[in-house]
């Protein structure tokens, strides 16, 4: 790449090191190598025993492999996350709006900001979610912005995720991982906590149930162990005390649904599900899953169980539907954004397609309903024959791609073979929305542990670090 | 707590125990098979009810050991130790959010120590430290559960299975093994071969035990009490169904309900409480024994239905 990419240590004022990551670079100076080696070797192994493991796609049936663990923390200043919390705050928001608006009047399509074909013809539309009012017009409840960063003062927003976010407990592992393996850093910093994460998630569900039931009955439902985030689904629902479920697990009666237990059927009020729209009512929607329950669907639109995050949220995080999400704040709260989009060219428009097509080397192009990092194209550090193996890919159905700049994404001094060296990480924040909206300081860094790479995703051999967030009167981390 | 909770914990508690006493009862055998000749594997393969199989399975050559790969290895095998600490394991990792750090832990810890040792050459495996490792790790699994479970249902349901499973495992080695040595059940002490009886009493780990209750020479008729109906020993028939029968007064306390599987519970507990050794010999002790498998094997079958496990 050209351009050299900020540094989130190493890029202060003069090449000095930024004020928030002081504290990190004191620790990294009098911390000998062989420490660091052996604190590594801890790391994995604590991993693995924990069975704190990822299944990725693809691999062989009950393959578990660890999430590489970096343990240098990527810090963010008090006033930096003041500034991403307003904004995320905002998004959110303004998301939330328009899934209610896309689900009801579709005021926004009437007014001319977003083409109603937009909404309607988006195969991840759900018919039957339509006209529903969710407790606190809530549809979003949890969500994952991913942000970049490529200067001191820009972040971006690369995408949003309002279905089935994960990557959650990696936040709270990562830190429980840190605390244990270098509690000299934590003593002399600083750093906000992250642990109250579950409390708040299970308030959340709490609050967006139809009854008045002081205490709800919420349950987690998986898709099960073979899944790739089952680690997850096991790890939120032992920490939040609720009863982790399979599809087999419940069933409707009388628009009701109930899990079966040794004691009889007992009543389940709020389904926070890991399980996609597709799978999760085999009489509504895919009827060869075995992943779901039957009516539950009408049981939802009987207002007898809500289900968490709402069905067909596919119509606000899609990579065409992210160009108008400025607009959305504008149009559902009046305010002007506070985090940026990146710049984005959509194929289904001629001019921009024509621009993509004759650019492909320099920028990157990503299908539109694509997710972990898989059939899109980084023009720049792709081959020759990769690229033109890709524009086919695009000319046999432009609308199906968006592409945006090559964005030289921050860095951070990242743990590898050859001793210290600057990796590129992007930021993940969960953002829950009930009665109000939680945002637990940071989110899950991922690295991209290749020298150079982009591409973050654990799929594509990412890994993650600990992301503290330094409390107010921390300001240089030390 | 979900049907399908009580159904893993179940399942685990009784393949976690299928394990123990097969590593268990390996041991006794290989430890015979060094003192003394004889037909042991195809009465070993007759504990679990796998003549046929082990017969189709072996190889040529030498028949204990490629009975123990049988026993421990073999995937075909769904009973191997290698299988039945996979499927413990599975049960587990389904309910982790249900067990403790320490439980799981600890039986993860195992699983991947089996796992690194079958990546290895199969020629140089150590048989007996596996199975040395399988017995020392299965002890710290049920203590970890021992020691920091909630007493709750999902801890009832662990020792049910467990408890179940011993007592099938003890009754089922006792029946076979007495038979094998005694085909005509006389119990006198006539002509005993002493290192046959003693391996008997090492498969469920009680030869000392032995010697301190009775503090006598071997007895075919007290070894069988031992096993049987001694509730003071963890591994006798009788210790496992009062537990099995304690586990399922607490549920029914717990749930409110009781259906056939308590009654049978209460009987069978009740049968071997107020038995004596000598009138089991009247009737016949393969007779005995055969009822009693039949109705342990009925009560499995009954807790499924009463808990909707299935």
């Amino acid at each position: 790449m050209a351009v050299k990419a900020f540094d989130e240590m190493n890029s202060g004022t003069d090449g000095s090191i930024r004020v928030p990551y002081r504290g990190v670079a004191d620790w990294l100076a009098r911390t000998s190598p062989e420490r660091v080696a052996a604190t590594r070797a801890e790391v994995d192994l604590f991993y693995r025993r924990h069975g704190i493991t990822f299944g990725a796609y693809g691999a062989a049936e009950g393959s578990e492999t660890t999430i590489p663990f970096d343990i240098i923390p990527r810090v963010i200043a008090f006033d930096e996350w003041q500034f991403l919390h307003k904004g995320l705050s905002q998004r959110v928001r303004a998301l939330n709006a328009f899934l209610s608006d896309a689900y009801s009047q579709r005021e926004i399509c009437r007014a001319g900001i977003i083409p109603e074909e937009q909404i309607l013809m988006n195969g991840e539309f759900v018919a039957m979610a339509q006209g529903l009012q969710l407790p606190g017009g809530v549809h979003a409840h949890i969500a994952g912005i991913d942000l970049v960063r490529v200067g001191e003062k820009d972040f971006y927003v690369l995408e949003d995720n309002v279905r089935t976010p994960s990557g959650v407990s990696y936040v709270l592992e990562n830190r429980e991982v840190m605390m244990r393996l270098a509690p000299e850093l934590f003593a002399a910093m600083s750093v906000l906590p992250v642990a109250d994460y579950s409390e708040e998630l299970l308030a959340t569900l709490r609050s967006v149930s139809f009854s008045d039931d002081a205490e709800p009955n919420v349950v987690l439902l998986t898709p099960g162990h073979y899944n790739s985030a089952y680690f997850e689904h096991a790890f939120l629902a032992d920490e939040m005390g609720i009863e982790l479920v399979k599809g087999s697990d419940l069933f409707v009666d009388e628009s009701r649904v109930f899990m079966r237990t040794p004691r009889g059927p007992q009543r389940v009020d709020v389904i926070y599900r890991r399980v996609d729209d597709a799978f999760l009512d085999p009489l509504a929607m895919r009827p060869d899953s075995f992943l779901g329950v039957a009516g539950l669907l009408g049981a939802l639109r009987a207002g007898r169980v809500n289900i968490v995050n709402a069905l067909g949220n596919g119509v606000a995080d899609d990579k065409s539907t992210y160009t108008y999400v400025p607009e959305m704040v504008r149009f559902y709260l009046g305010e002007e954004p506070i985090l940026q989009n990146v710049p984005t060219w959509r194929c289904d428009r001629p001019d921009d397609y024509k621009y993509v097509l004759e650019h492909l080397s320099e920028i990157v192009v990503k299908e539109v309903h694509g997710s972990g990092g898989k059939g899109m194209l980084v023009g720049p550090t792709s081959s020759k024959a990769e690229i033109e193996e890709f524009a086919l890919l695009l000319k046999a159905r432009p609308d199906n791609y968006i592409a945006q700049p090559t964005l030289s994404l921050s860095t951070c001094p990242t743990f590898v073979n050859q001793g210290v060296a600057p990796r590129h990480v992007d930021l993940r924040p969960f953002v829950l929305s009930g009665k109000k909206i939680t945002i637990v300081p940071g989110g899950l860094t991922r690295v991209a542990l290749k020298e150079g790479s982009l591409v973050v995703n654990s799929s594509q051999g990412g890994g993650t670090k600990d992301t503290w967030v330094l409390a107010p009167d921390q300001a240089d981390g030390r | 707590m979900l049907s399908s909770t009580a159904k893993n914990l179940y399942w685990m508690g009784r393949y976690l125990q299928r394990a123990k006493s097969t590593a268990r009862l390996i041991e006794a055998t290989q430890r015979m098979a060094l003192q003394s000749r004889g037909e042991e594997a195809a009465g070993v393969a007759a504990i679990f009810g796998m003549e046929d199989e082990f017969r189709q399975s072996q190889a040529q050559g030498d028949r204990l050991a490629s009975l123990i790969d049988f026993l421990v290895l073999d995937e075909n095998n769904p009973s191997s130790i290698v299988n039945s600490i996979g499927a413990a394991r599975r049960n587990a990792r389904e309910e982790r959010n249900n067990i403790t750090v320490d439980v799981w832990e600890s039986l993860n810890a195992l699983w991947l120590e089996l796992s690194a040792r079958l990546r290895g050459n199969r020629a140089t495996l150590d048989r007996g430290a596996l199975i040395e490792s399988v017995k020392k790790q299965a002890v710290m699994i049920f203590g970890a559960a021992q020691v920091t479970l909630l007493r709750d249902e999902a801890n009832n349901f662990l020792q049910l299975g467990a408890f179940l499973e011993r007592a099938d495992n003890t009754g089922r080695i006792l029946d076979v093994k007495f038979h094998l040595l005694r085909p005509d059940g006389n119990p006198s002490a006539e002509g005993l071969d002493y290192f046959a009886w003693s391996e008997l009493l090492a498969c469920i780990g009680a030869v000392r035990t032995y010697r301190r209750i009775y503090r006598s020479s071997l007895n075919p008729m007290k070894v069988a009490e031992l096993m049987m109906l001694r509730r003071d020993v963890p591994r006798s028939v009788h210790h496992c169904l009062w537990m099995v029968d304690l586990n399922m007064r607490e549920l029914a306390d717990t749930y409110g309900t009781h259906g056939e599987a308590d009654r049978l519970a209460g009987e069978l507990h009740a049968r071997l409480r107020y038995a004596r050794i000598d009138r089991i010999f009247d009737v016949g002790l393969a007779k005995f024994l055969g009822g009693l498998r039949g109705d342990i094997g009925t009560l499995s079958d009954e807790i499924g239905r009463q808990f909707l496990l299935d």
